[in-house]
């Protein structure tokens, strides 16, 4: 047993109004910029549609993920590793701009600059990686935005595998939801896996998998890799960025911005104590229903004394153990099993899970007595517009178990709370038949509709003094006067210079990287000037 | 690639396996993570808003970094609420986070731009005429000048200006318009002052000063839903969002709550987890739909019916077959339920009339004050005829007695009102009720359900009373109201009325199926549990609605229909319960405080307010071109021969007779006026002239060069590209520009049908001299202009902000100084009142001027005319301020324009300050501002900055400052009787100033001014004080009033509520001749302009990130059927047009979209991405473009209680709903940008 601690991430779609605040304010802030116009870290995706970029999801099409072979070892579906070294200069796995979309801006300066015309002057679009006129737009991020495209289009969504979808396209059956997409930051993530150059790692104190943008020479097989799409080639530095769970705000305890801008109020952030010994064990079980509660398998209960041992003994600082006993992830899917995965099928062992959303009575049973449980108008889970087989495809793999005890367990807190607090009647079977006692819902309540800040972002801040010269740091960090190892480094991207300061690194070894392997095979320590810690190549 | 072998980490080392080898630990360099941290790091937060009529008031922190504003993420610091709720962080949506691309973006304005003609001639002229106000006069005394500037109006060619001469041109055009024509011909317009009050107040008080024209914009917005003043006396008042937890039962009901009351939405999810039912009721599968238990989908424009089928269940189950007891008891004390109504013969039928009044009877009942405007009752005791307290009458002239505690007021004893007058009926009699739903409608697509003929007979109970010495048979309210439903009651008997849900009879769940294609029992199954969960909580069932049901042309009829269900259920006052309209930040909560400095109130009174939906119907000429007669809409028991002439009369008739506003106002300069009075006084004057007919009124004869409007000022606002309902008639004949108008006018199709307005065969195109934007961005109102202003953006200036959505004040604060010579609005309107001041010498002095104002509701005047009488038709005297107008003689200094615009004016002292009927003495406040901003050398207190006029708001306030509170309680204590202080006692020492909500948002303080109230028990909810306090509803019945009984609602057949089918525009046959020779397939579909999801109205909406995330620029949502039908496929350029004018936009084909219906998201600009339309010739229309205004009279009707005028509370409002188009598609090779300089011109030539 090796006991890791990791920020983990649920998304409560039910709650999801697909505001977009969230892309919005995380393009703001991370990719606002040249080459990185097409690129955003979080998406929300209006389901059933496509995607972003198209048909993400279709793995026949992309060979994302992990791929279990006949001897039941994973490797990554894109090919092993000499497969992958052999592919660096023509990759077939690769999007292209326009499996994204062409990114584009207007003549604005038109239209205070137009001299007297035939008609009121109008800002074009034009392209901003070419730079030329666009005729027409034809694609975006969000193109399939509520339900937008003939659904002969929209029915490619990989969701409905396994289901009749035709009858979804009618007027009266439709459905809808929002699926706003991040990085997983898997515990088995591909990309770390498939990176020629061993920049891409994961953050052994917090499980944050990042592009190390010195090490990054630009191959692109993290993003043929990803299954989820979500590292993009900078085409102006020429190397692979992804969302970096917003570290700089998470080290200082604060929830990453497309959390706290959450407007519906449906993400939380909390710390997951897993057994890394165990993840390629997780990964590996031989059928794809399972993955999910492989998963759970090697979450650890916190409040276990056992486990509170080995991970003080695994170096967990005590605050992270207790933020573990507190985290809202681990509530959602581990105590009330209303948070499930994203895909599980890809074998990543992704971290940002979901809870499936609630959706109103199927119109086709509407005609005569309505299918509506006795308390009012609320429908049962088998009356519900969304197709559980779809979220199933979409959060366990097919298997429809997990999803309709989530759905059970989210509508009779809702029955018994209207029991307590409207109707001053509370009925207790409602809970047992799903499993719930009176203590888990009302936490489940608090923490889901009541949602204060501080119930949804438990969030120990990081132990920075254990790795540098915390005194000298204080006093000391931020300034650059641009003479020092940076100045004669390779990149020739200044944001990525690097300050002076990084002296006195501690020997304990805490500011590792966790890479992850897909055979017995080696992995990289490259490292700068060697001078300990400079940053300089 | 020289270092490719070492950078493939393939060969390195590794340091610590786990999971059996599968993964490594490695120590390596991580110095490069401090790149993201340096991205993250920042010098300065800063706290703001956008003041951009959301309604969403979120706070936000702007981050500096690099002197450069950044990004922005929204605060979470707000004040929590209880425990038992969700707080409100952290408000803010995706349009609010894109704003920060604004301050530096291409599309920001940055300099003063002219266009390029009027400047070369202002400076040409000059050199002839060098004194400024000449040399406008010169340039507007030559016809061809004028039309030479005006004709490229939209085109382009700006040049940059600099501030001094972009001033000296405006306060020149204002001098010579106000020594002219007069000031009432300076308009302005500016909406929803809550989302950046000074900023609107910059500009109001300027105009006010100047004697110019404030225009009205909540009710031209159709977001003022008219059915709140009439059942209500208010304007708009509704539960705050965190109200919404509250509630048992939500019906969003054509409001779509995630995508536009997004930082709201999360209290109705979050609501659900409590075991809140969610029905969501939308034509389409909208994004609310999501979040229902059960989705509705009436047709769009039929949501009356559904209202009146819910309504029929709700009064048969739980008023009739099994009475709630809560029910009966809340609509006996709080509903106009128990008063009596009198029939009258109409035809040989008995048709409800007029309600009882105490003055009815011999000596008025022993009333002496205002027996007229006093309602009655019977006691279900006694059966004594009551004069109940709390009816209007009491009010005015009278103190101590106006409150709705059911008093007898003679005896001082509580009574039982009776509710219904069977079982101890007189008689039983047939009443005929007008039916609207027979009717066929032009395209078909609104399906009629013919009963046989337009008036329906059902029984009633009466009661014989002696009235003028005749035996009057009169009925109650609640009566009529289950007869009008349609419901049989046992005893009664008779045709129209239903025992079973299942008849086809108005208004049965199954009647409305026709009409609306939802299932009865689905619409028996929600109304039965929105009445059961309010039975059980008392109340906690809401109604969430919004534009989608008020901007149809009978927005009455849907609003009263939803109104009613929750009156019936005790909702109304209730929290968690009532009705919760939103659409538009109209709530300035600290209003009383505002409006002082808003209006110059300070300096001069009153000021001059003009509504504005009859305002632009008249200048832009939208009536010339109507073709709703107005017997189409006219009750069918209505004397037809009343109403022979157009909707543009029965405007002039409401304007003459002081009911709606006038602007301009008098033929003449109304300081030429009170000159040519002499010594006779002004008013006298101007009456003898208006009674012989020699000086008529401006509104007679819009199309006179005497009455234009000459200069219009925009800001805070994109009249041209958002608001202006008839986009296309403002172009032609507002501004005299290229235009896509294709209908002829009525003179041309020899049908002018009007009584009272003068026609002229030839009508003005370009009424305007002078048109000023002030925007950040180039909007499209801004290419439109003459001269456009770089204003400040909401991050570079300091401001107020509040809404209904909350209960907090919170400011716009400046996060840097503003960017190149961009200016805040307070800024830039001192600077035209600094020119002004500087010109006005040799022009204008201290002048006198007659001001105009209609009669106005929450004045003594509201109870001026019981009946309608036309002074000019010789019915009575024209009295001003009773049968007429009322007339003001006004002094202003135009020198001293900038002194007084920078400090307190003396009439806060002089008079004191109030609102809503109410008033205080303000010593107290003004004596802490002069400390608090400093004095100028007169003595008062400075208004100086934008930061002194923020302090001067709420200082003067009660919802800022307790003290105030405290006495504006105390006030209304008087006129009720009854002690209110205890609901700001506890705050009374409490002074928001603007440092505090800098550096937290505050919670406003209870205000007599609101019918809710802060506490730690309650959420603000509407009524609440009027449930709870006993604080009168401001209607003639002092309750919630269900029956609105002024002869013009009873001649438009809205005495009681119905549903009455969308009204025929007629726009379409004619092009679909026109056009039909193209062998394009076309499809006609009603036109449908919700709010949008990527912009908030049209701001964003050229915003790089929101085009980005919608599809780059305008489009139209269809269903797939329709565009099938038509050839179209997602993304098309498809044209869409109609005799108003046309659009050009890409098609979103979409499941979601109902069929029949075309949905163009409101507000997308033509100047991001619009092609060329070859209807028009013209670059291809906004929103707008197919639209054209329609009024409707019940709006005009004035000085009757809670039917009396009010800015932005009663009047024509604007809707645009019941419009159809014609859409076919353009192939990609067929569009043409229209690009290319102006035709007869070379490029050269343009460049110039």
């Amino acid at each position: 047993m090796k006991i890791r601690a990791q920020i983990g991430m649920v998304l409560n779609l039910d709650k999801c109004i697909g505001c977009h605040t969230c892309s919005v304010t995380c393009k703001n802030v991370w990719t606002s910029r040249e080459g990185m116009e097409y690129a955003w870290f979080n998406n929300v995706e209006t389901k059933p549609g496509v995607g972003f970029p198209k048909e993400w999801e279709n793995q026949k099409k992309w060979n994302g993920g992990w791929h279990r072979g006949k001897n039941g070892k994973i490797h990554p579906k894109q090919g092993g590793r000499w497969r992958i070294l052999a592919k660096i200069f023509g990759n077939p796995d690769m999007p292209e701009i326009d499996d994204y979309y062409e990114p584009f801006t207007f003549d604005y300066d038109h239209l205070q600059n137009a001299k007297e015309s035939k008609a009121q002057p109008t800002a074009r679009p034009r392209s901003l990686v070419s730079g030329k006129r666009m005729e027409k737009i034809e694609w975006g991020p969000n193109w399939e935005e509520i339900l937008g495209t003939e659904f002969e289009h929209r029915r490619k969504d990989y969701n409905f595998k396994g289901m009749e979808e035709e009858m979804y396209g009618e007027f009266e059956n439709t459905f809808m939801m929002y699926l706003p997409r991040l990085c997983e930051h898997c515990l088995n993530p591909t990309c770390v896996a498939s990176c020629p150059s061993g920049s891409i790692y994961k953050r052994e104190e917090d499980g944050v998998v990042l592009v190390d943008q010195d090490k990054c020479r630009g191959w692109r097989m993290c993003v043929s890799g990803c299954p989820y799409k979500k590292i993009y080639y900078n085409w102006k530095s020429g190397k692979a960025e992804k969302c970096t769970l917003c570290y700089p705000r998470l080290e200082n305890g604060e929830p990453t911005v497309c959390s706290e801008t959450c407007v519906g109020r449906i993400r939380y952030l909390g710390v997951m104590l897993y057994d890394a010994d165990r993840i390629e064990e997780a990964a590996s079980v031989e059928n794809e229903e399972d993955l999910y509660e492989a998963q759970c398998d090697i979450f650890m209960d916190p409040h276990d004394p056992e486990v509170i041992g080995q991970a003080r003994k695994d170096g967990i600082p005590e605050n992270w153990i207790t933020g573990a006993q507190d985290s809202p992830i681990y509530k959602m899917a581990m105590e009330w099993k209303v948070a499930l995965p994203l895909h599980p099928e890809y074998r990543t062992l992704p971290m940002v899970w979901y809870i499936p959303p609630l959706s109103p009575v199927q119109s086709a049973m509407e005609s005569g007595k309505l299918p509506l449980t006795d308390n009012g108008i609320m429908p049962d889970l088998d009356k519900m517009r969304i197709p559980v087989k779809y979220l199933a495809n979409l959060l366990t793999a097919g298997k429809e178990e997990p999803v309709e005890l989530a759905l059970k367990r989210m509508m009779a807190m809702r029955q018994y709370m209207r029991g307590v607090l409207i109707e001053g009647d509370p009925n207790l079977n409602i809970l047992k038949d799903v499993g719930l006692t009176e203590e888990l819902v009302k936490d489940m309540y608090k923490i889901l509709a009541l949602a204060n800040y501080e119930d949804r972002y438990v969030i120990p801040t990081g132990h920075r003094e254990e790795t540098l010269d915390a005194y000298g740091e204080s006093g000391s960090c931020g300034f650059s006067f641009g003479n020092g190892c940076s100045s004669h480094s390779n990149s020739d991207l200044e944001m990525f210079e690097n300050p002076k300061s990084w002296r006195g690194r501690s020997a304990s070894g805490k500011d590792n990287r966790v890479n992850t392997l897909f055979t017995q095979g080696k992995t990289s320590t490259s490292g700068g000037c060697g001078s300990g810690g400079c940053g300089c190549k | 690639m020289s270092y490719f072998i070492d950078r493939i980490s393939y060969f390195a080392q590794n340091r610590e396996k786990f999971s059996d080898g599968h993964g490594v630990t490695t120590e390596e360099n991580r110095a490069w993570e401090e790149a993201y941290r340096g991205r993250w790091a920042h010098d300065k937060i800063v706290r703001s808003t956008h003041g951009v009529n959301c309604t969403g008031s979120c706070s936000w922190k702007i981050y500096v970094k690099n002197g450069l504003i950044t990004w922005e993420t929204q605060q979470t610091d707000y004040p929590r609420t209880r425990p038992d709720l969700p707080n409100h962080e952290p408000r803010g949506c995706a349009r609010g986070a894109s704003y920060s691309w604004y301050i530096y973006s291409a599309n920001r304005l940055k300099y003063p731009l002219i266009r390029k003609r009027l400047l070369k001639m202002w400076r040409a002229m000059k050199e002839q005429h060098s004194d400024p106000v000449d040399t406008w006069k010169a340039i507007q005394a030559d016809p061809v000048l004028r039309a030479e500037y005006q004709i490229v109006r939209g085109k382009g060619g700006f040049v940059r200006a600099d501030w001094e001469e972009a001033n000296e041109i405006i306060a020149a055009s204002n001098i010579h318009t106000i020594k002219e024509h007069g000031p009432d011909r300076i308009f302005g317009f500016s909406p929803i002052p809550a989302m950046s009050m000074v900023s609107y107040a910059a500009g109001s008080r300027y105009l006010s000063l100047l004697g110019g024209v404030c225009m009205s914009f909540y009710d031209w917005y159709c977001d003022l839903p008219p059915a709140s003043p009439q059942t209500w006396g208010e304007q708009t008042d509704v539960p705050e969002s965190a109200d919404w937890y509250n509630s048992g039962f939500i019906i969003m009901w054509g409001s779509n709550v995630p995508q536009t009351r997004t930082p709201d939405a999360h209290f109705m999810t979050e609501a659900r987890y409590k075991g809140t039912q969610v029905v969501t009721i939308t034509p389409d599968y909208s994004e609310a739909s999501k979040f229902g238990d059960i989705w509705l989908n009436p047709k769009q424009g039929t949501d009356a019916a559904v209202g009146m089928a819910m309504g029929h269940v709700i009064l048969k189950e739980f008023h009739l077959e099994n009475t709630s007891a809560y029910f009966d008891e809340y609509t006996r004390k709080y509903s106009d339920f128990p008063f009596l109504v009198k029939l009258e013969k109409r035809d040989g039928r008995y048709v409800p009339g007029r309600m009882v009044r105490a003055s009815d009877f011999d000596k008025n009942l022993g009333h002496d004050n205002n027996p007229e405007w006093k309602t009655i009752c019977l006691d279900e005791k006694t059966g004594d005829v009551v004069v109940p307290t709390g009816s209007i009458g009491f009010r005015w002239g009278e103190d101590g007695e106006w409150n709705i505690l059911p008093t007898d007021s003679k005896t001082k004893k509580e009574f039982l009102p009776q509710k219904t007058l069977l079982g101890s009926e007189d008689d039983i009699l047939d009443v005929g009720f007008p039916y609207f739903a027979g009717a066929e409608h032009e395209h078909g697509y609104f399906e009629a359900n013919d009963q046989g003929g337009d008036i329906l007979d059902r029984k009633l109970p009466v009661k014989y009373l002696e009235i003028d010495g005749e035996k009057v048979p009169v009925v109650t309210v609640f009566d009529l109201t289950c007869a009008n439903y349609g419901i049989a009651r046992e005893g009664l008997g008779g045709d129209n009325v239903a025992s079973s849900y299942d008849e086809n009879v108005p208004y049965t769940p199954k009647w409305q199926e026709s009409i609306t294609g939802v299932a009865a029992d689905k619409i028996t199954q929600v109304a039965r549990e929105f009445a059961r969960n309010a039975h059980e909580t008392k109340g906690k069932s809401m109604i969430i609605i919004g534009a989608a049901m008020n901007h149809w042309y009978h927005m009455d009829m849907n609003y009263r229909a939803c109104i009613n269900m929750l009156v019936f259920c005790g909702c109304i006052g209730q929290s968690g319960g009532g009705w919760s309209h939103y659409v538009g930040q109209e709530k300035l909560r600290p209003q009383t405080g505002w409006l002082p400095l808003a209006f110059g109130l300070d300096w001069t009174r009153p000021p001059r307010q003009m509504n504005s939906t009859s305002a632009f119907y008249a200048h832009t000429d939208q009536w010339r071109y109507e073709t709703l007669g107005v017997t189409e809409i006219l009750c069918p028991t209505a004397d037809k021969e009343k109403w022979k002439g157009s909707l543009i009369d029965c405007n002039i008739r409401a304007e003459r007779m002081g009911w709606l506003p006038s602007a301009p106002q008098l033929q003449e300069n109304p300081i030429e006026l009170v000159k040519k009075a002499g010594k006779k006084d002004p008013v006298e004057y101007v009456t003898e002239r208006l009674s012989s007919g020699d000086l008529r009124m401006s509104c007679e004869d819009p199309d006179s060069p005497d009455n234009w409007p000459r200069n219009l000022f925009v800001w805070r606002s994109n009249l041209l590209g958002s608001s202006g309902k008839g986009h296309e008639y403002f172009l032609k004949h507002f501004l005299g520009t290229q235009h896509g108008v294709q209908g002829k006018d009525l003179g041309e199709e020899g049908r002018t049908g009007s009584e009272e307005v003068v026609w002229h065969d030839e009508a003005p195109e370009g009424k305007l001299d002078l048109v000023v934007t002030l925007d950040f961005r180039m909007s499209t109102t801004c290419m439109y202009s003459d001269i456009v202003l770089p204003t400040a953006s909401w991050y570079e200036k300091n401001d107020l902000n509040t809404s209904d959505m909350h209960p907090f004040i919170h400011p716009l604060s400046k996060a840097i100084d503003p960017v190149w010579q961009s200016r805040s609005d307070w800024e830039i309107y001192k600077g035209f009142a600094k020119k002004v001041s500087e010109l006005s010498p040799g022009h204008l002095g201290v002048e006198k001027e007659i001001v105009l104002t209609p009669i106005q509701h929450d004045t003594p005047g509201e109870l001026a005319q019981p009946d309608v009488k036309e002074w000019r038709k010789g019915e009575c005297d024209l009295i001003p301020g009773v049968t007429a107008p009322s007339m003001k003689v006004v002094e202003r200094d135009y020198p001293a324009t900038y002194e007084r615009f920078t400090s307190l004016g003396p009439l806060l002292e002089k008079l004191g300050n109030g609102g809503k009927g109410i008033g205080w003495n303000t010593d107290h406040e003004v004596e802490f501002l002069k400390a608090l901003n400093g004095e100028n050398k007169e003595g008062r207190a400075n208004i100086v900055t934008d930061i002194d006029a923020c302090e001067t708001v709420m200082m003067l306030a009660p919802e800022t400052n307790g003290e105030v509170a405290v006495k504006a309680w105390e006030a209304l204590g008087k006129i009720t009787g009854r002690d209110h202080t205890h609901l700001a006692k506890p705050k009374e020492d409490e002074k928001i100033r603007f440092r505090d909500i800098q550096a937290q948002p505050r919670k406003i303080i209870s205000s007599p001014t609101w019918s809710g109230i802060e506490s730690e028990e309650v959420c603000y909810n509407a009524g609440y004080t009027n449930v709870h306090e006993y604080i009168p509803w401001r209607t003639l019945t002092g309750r919630q009033q269900l029956y609105q009984d002024h002869p013009w609602m009873l001649d438009f057949g809205e005495g009681l509520v119905s549903y009455k089918p969308p009204i025929n525009t007629a726009t379409v046959q004619s092009m679909i001749e026109k056009h039909g020779d193209d062998d394009r397939p076309h499809i006609t579909l009603n036109f449908i302009t919700p709010h949008q999801k990527w912009g908030i109205h049209s701001t964003y909406s050229d915003n790089l990130h929101m085009l980005t995330l919608s599809r780059g620029g305008p489009i139209v949502w269809m269903s797939e059927p329709d565009a099938k039908k038509t050839g179209i496929k997602d993304n098309d350029w498809v044209e869409v047009f109609n005799t108003n004018g046309a659009i050009t936009a890409r098609a979103v084909v979409s499941q979601r979209v109902n069929d029949g219906m075309l949905m163009m998201y409101h507000a997308q600009e033509k100047i991001v991405n619009t092609p060329g339309s070859k209807i028009t010739g013209a670059r291809g229309g906004i929103h707008n473009s197919v639209t054209r205004t329609t009024v409707k009279p019940t709006h005009m009707i004035g000085a009757y209680a809670q039917q009396s005028y009010g800015f932005n509370y009663y009047g024509t409002v604007g809707s645009n709903r019941d419009e159809f188009v014609v859409v076919r598609k353009i192939e990609d090779q067929d569009i043409d940008w229209m690009e290319g300089p102006l035709e007869g011109q070379t490029d050269m030539e343009a460049a110039e």
